[in-house]
């Protein structure tokens, strides 16, 4: 453990074990940033807000201060709100031979950016024959972040996974948040760096340094009987609807994709082969979602019965009784499951 | 190489690289009521060619080191090769060959050599300005000593990343040069007709950015506006604006007849074609020899080129899986 980390751990609650820490998911990104940051110069951070920690705080240490004063403002970059720009600056940038982290804030706001990541950021390698390399970690928060309405709530990430060239991550823990922001920090390539807006204060048992690699599902809980797959802040509901099925009797096997894309295939396949059933969830829209891709692959390599649970392709309303209707329930992974059980 | 037989080589050899490409191009694509020919060409598909601009990319690039960097634009085989690309790598490139630049994946609209710091041409119109302002800051976050130069047509400033790039460039002072070449049409549309204003260097002055005017078919003039310009960049002066006046001699791709242009207008920007004047004036200085062994080289690189292009071998369609991503790229059934 390095000092830095040290100094973290002293404020955060001890584990047993003095390698753990306890940290919020926003907190547990801000390590690995502070941490990568420290031992390569080429990393940079830039976005809107950023000197006063980012809007979320997620650029603040576990002591609460702004990265900003260990780095400076030419290593944690207050932009314009120019988001076509800050994107393609990024572009710009790893090609001068920088590894810059952009903060978009929400993704509805990287709409603004598209032609930045997807023409831009993506086909670099490709199109120009594998010359440049872009290593840009993107950070596109999702998700309901409550009454905050239709245009800082969506779940964008099938529209990332469609484009190759991409990676795309949605960590689900303070953990993952960590370990899955430093192996996209050590990436060559675009990631499209997905966290959940209303996961922003959980927290958790964090090892620093600890790398979670890309593409590498996790089980959160194990069982035989039906294989349920989800992402993001949606693996709470699904970690309660598993409670509720095992009181019925039904182990539910619940894993944690981690990674869109690449999605880890061989562990979602040998899972469903083994339970003969799937049900993935998610909280974005289901039609065309990123569940629909998964089901379809399921049932083309395994015998397994698929089902897939997604929102009702509806924006997200402000009132309570409407924002209600685009949230995916424990109740409603409940029922699809019995559903999917009894066919 | 700054003087003026340099610089009409430099226009000599874009000029020749762009008369064989086009040539190589007739009847690529179905477009402006002609079908595809039967014998497919060899250079495939869109081919923006930029005859007649010769002299903006000369005379700008004379002034760069192969450490500075360049963004282009769609029309940016002027640029590439003035930035110091091989002509033959280029034309492998715009055939499709494994042997271009790009190993077949880019064409005409993606050419690049990154080894001497041109970092692309670009099929999006004005998607190489926040490219550019972001190479000028990486090179100034790793202290190097070296400038990024952004080609870009009349037609990009009426997008938003134009704006948004123009205002970065101030708010970082960074050392980068926007280069607007002003052929005044938008792909097939007068951007007079549509553009508030007086256009890029009146934007770009709006924003507290030096900008200067230059008649960008004179090749002594870009050159020396450049040298200024870049002067002041290099020196920390923060970024800078060209605002070329140019002519494109050709439509907005090659098998554009351009029937929609003026014929007025096409002869007037023909008698004031770059080269010829240039031409004219080094045989007024007595360069007469010098001036016909620059075109003689200029054929004979360019037909070499030809000749390598059309014999060297296609990519592997193996090649379409590799360079997307290190992971979750290629095949996945």
């Amino acid at each position: 453990m390095n000092a830095r980390d040290s100094q973290a751990a002293s404020v955060a609650d001890h584990d047993q074990n003095m390698n753990i820490v306890q940290l919020t998911y926003a907190q547990a990104a801000a390590l690995a940033l502070e941490q990568t940051m420290q031992a390569d110069p080429t990393v940079i951070a830039l976005g809107e807000d950023l000197g006063r920690g980012g809007v979320f705080g997620q650029y603040r240490d576990a002591q609460g201060a702004p990265l900003v004063q260990r780095f400076g403002p030419g290593r944690i970059i207050d932009t314009p709100i120019s988001e076509a720009t800050i994107v393609g600056a990024a572009v710009g940038m790893a090609l001068a031979g920088c590894r810059p982290v952009v903060e978009l804030r929400v993704v509805d706001f990287a709409l603004c950016a598209i032609d930045e990541v997807v023409n831009q950021a993506a086909k670099n390698r490709y199109m120009f024959g594998g010359q440049g390399r872009v290593p840009v970690v993107l950070r596109m928060p999702i998700g309901i972040w409550s009454a905050s309405a239709a245009q800082h709530s969506q779940s964008l990430e099938a529209w990332f996974a469609h484009i190759p060239g991409l990676v795309v991550a949605a960590p689900a823990t303070p953990a993952d948040n960590h370990g899955l922001l430093l192996a996209a920090l050590q990436s060559g390539d675009p990631v499209v760096y997905m966290e959940h807006k209303e996961l922003w204060g959980t927290p958790g048992a964090v090892t620093p340094g600890a790398v979670v690699p890309l593409g590498k599902a996790r089980v959160a809980r194990p069982g035989g009987d039906v294989t349920l797959v989800s992402w993001s802040r949606q693996l709470q509901a699904c970690e309660q609807a598993a409670e509720q099925l095992a009181a019925q009797g039904v182990q539910a096997e619940l894993i944690d994709l981690r990674t869109i894309w690449p999605w880890d295939k061989d562990a979602v396949l040998a899972s469903a082969a083994r339970t003969g059933r799937l049900l993935v969830v998610h909280e974005a829209v289901q039609v065309a979602g990123f569940g629909a891709e998964i089901a379809a692959t399921v049932a083309e390599h395994t015998g397994a019965k698929v089902a897939r649970l997604g929102a009702p392709r509806i924006p997200v309303g402000y009132a309570p009784t409407l924002e209600a209707q685009a949230r995916v329930s424990a109740e409603q992974i409940v029922a699809a499951t019995q559903r999917l059980l009894q066919r | 190489m700054t003087d003026l037989l340099s610089l009409y080589r430099t226009m000599v050899r874009i000029r020749a690289f762009e008369d064989a490409a086009e040539v190589a191009s007739q009847g690529g694509v179905a477009a402006w009521g002609k079908e595809a020919s039967a014998t497919p060409a060899q250079v495939r598909g869109p081919l923006h060619l930029s005859t007649g601009q010769e002299a903006v990319a000369a005379g700008v690039c004379a002034h760069l080191k192969p450490a500075d960097l360049l963004t282009s634009t769609h029309r940016g085989h002027g640029h590439t090769l003035a930035k110091g690309a091989d002509p033959t790598r280029m034309m492998c490139e715009l055939f499709g060959k494994a042997s271009g630049y790009n190993g077949g994946k880019g064409g005409s609209m993606h050419i690049a050599d990154f080894s001497v710091g041109m970092l692309g041409a670009n099929g999006v119109v004005a998607a190489g300005l926040p490219i550019a302002v972001g190479a000028a800051q990486g090179l100034k976050i790793r202290g190097q000593d070296a400038i990024a130069v952004c080609f870009f047509g009349d037609g990009a400033i009426n997008r938003g990343p134009f704006m948004e790039a123009l205002n970065w460039a101030v708010v970082y002072q960074l050392p980068v040069l926007f280069v607007c070449e002003d052929n005044r049409i938008s792909a097939t549309t007068e951007s007079a007709a549509m553009t508030a204003g007086p256009g890029a260097s009146a934007r770009a002055a709006s924003l507290g950015i030096a900008a200067v005017q230059v008649d960008g078919t004179d090749v002594q003039a870009v050159s020396a506006a450049a040298a200024s310009l870049i002067a002041d960049i290099r020196a920390g002066h923060g970024p800078r604006l060209l605002h070329a006046l140019t002519d494109r001699h050709k439509g907005h791709v090659s098998v554009d007849p351009a029937t929609y242009r003026k014929p007025e207008d096409v002869a007037a920007a023909l008698a004031r074609d770059g080269i010829a004047r240039t031409r004219a004036r080094l045989i007024e200085q007595g360069q007469s020899a010098q001036v016909e062994q620059i075109e003689r080289a200029a054929q004979a690189e360019i037909q070499a080129a030809l000749v390598a292009a059309s014999a060297a071998p296609p990519p592997d369609p193996s090649a379409a899986y590799t360079d997307i991503q290190t992971i979750g790229a290629g095949v996945w059934a």
